[in-house]
């Protein structure tokens, strides 16, 4: 337990360290060194506002799910533009409830966020239980499609990187 | 050939910030406007990028990101007062 | 046709491209009929717009021969964690509010 104690969230320092070395824009030894002092000690001082951390497994299927999301981001892109440069009275506008098999809050929110960064889908409301998704589309020719589409694409990989239940809200 | 490019750039990007003003002058809700104020304002972090390539000087990176921040805050602190009515709970 | 010009050609196909992505976002803005509709125009061709014009200043000052230069991706990246959240935040308020929708929009939405 102790090396929890002391560096509490390893991803998260990880990421203030990249963040660190971005905005000071070079990689001398005095940028290096605050960068691994600032990405230790912020944790360690935040720790109660991060009550259970997540833990991503399988950083390959992370990374693989990373790089689909920008390449459906740009693809997507694309067809939104055809699609509002078009005439507006083609479009299907829907609501669609989505049902989420996740059970970690983090991966909940991954999801979602997801679904509102790719183009044509907008996720509206989460349910208090957090099972359902209110997605927002702006042109859908078969809900049950975009449904699966969604669960194939991003919620599988999710399922593999953020396998276990063990965050209780 | 870069430096009309970004010239070329920066009249479309005033297109698209005209057609936002339109959109926060017509309304015709709040959620509307305030999605056009958000827009606006990374419109404008864009131009203003553009004005850092178009004068070489790295010096503008920062004001983009703290528009990129302040205006994040912003839509998230209007948006917020709609639905509560309050922003600090 | 040297190596310069050709990254000087890539700066300006991805600038024009960020800009031209910018603008169908703000004319979705524009003509789309319901809010629903017009947030998917701002909270996606924007991202892109902005990201790749981040791409364009990014290759741009690493090839001056100042070293590398990447801390644009800082604004891509805290625009992409952000985009979702406002964009959820102000579908929430629409749907709050009660905003009329296209009458053409499949689905029922919650009651708040």
């Amino acid at each position: 337990m102790t090396r929890r104690r002391f560096f509490p969230h390893p991803w998260l320092s990880l990421f203030l360290f990249g963040i660190w070395q971005l905005l000071m824009n070079d990689l001398s030894a005095a940028t290096l060194a605050a960068g691994a002092l600032l990405a230790w000690g912020i944790p360690l001082l935040t720790r109660r506002f991060w009550p259970d951390p997540p833990r991503p497994r399988k950083p390959l299927v992370a990374l693989r799910l990373t790089l689909c999301v920008l390449g459906d981001i740009v693809a997507a892109n694309l067809q939104v533009a055809r699609l509002i440069l078009g005439p507006a009275r083609k479009l299907r506008p829907a609501f669609v409830e989505y049902p989420v098999a996740l059970s970690d809050p983090f991966a909940v929110g991954a999801l979602a966020s997801i679904i509102s960064l790719t183009p044509g889908t907008v996720t509206a409301d989460v349910s208090p239980d957090r099972k359902t998704l209110l997605i927002h589309a702006l042109d859908v020719a078969n809900e049950q499609e975009l449904i699966d589409t969604i669960k194939n694409r991003y919620e599988k990989p999710l399922q593999e990187v953020f396998p276990c239940s063990q965050t209780p809200f | 050939m870069l430096s009309n490019a970004i010239l070329i750039s920066l009249a479309i990007m005033s297109a698209a910030a005209a057609l936002n003003m339109l959109r926060l002058l017509k309304g015709p809700d709040l959620p509307d406007r305030i999605l056009a104020l958000d827009t606006l304002y990374i419109n404008a972090l864009a131009i203003i990028i553009l004005l850092g390539l178009y004068l070489a000087s790295d010096l503008f990176f920062e004001a983009a990101l703290i528009i990129a921040v302040m205006g994040f805050v912003g839509t998230v602190a209007v948006a917020k007062h709609l639905l509560r009515g309050d922003i600090i709970e | 046709m040297n190596f310069a010009f050709w990254i000087e050609a890539l700066v300006a196909a991805l600038i024009l491209a960020g800009s031209v992505f910018a603008l169908i976002g703000s004319i979705g803005l524009w003509k789309l009929p319901d809010f629903f509709m017009r947030l998917h125009g701002p909270t996606k061709a924007t991202t892109l717009g902005v990201g790749a014009l981040v791409i364009g200043s990014l290759l741009y000052f690493s090839t001056r021969g100042a070293g590398l230069s990447l801390h644009e991706l800082l604004i891509t990246i805290f625009l992409f964690l952000t985009a979702p959240v406002s964009a959820n935040l102000l579908a929430k308020a629409a749907l709050h509010q009660e905003l009329k929708r296209s009458k053409k929009t499949k689905g029922k939405v919650w009651p708040q």
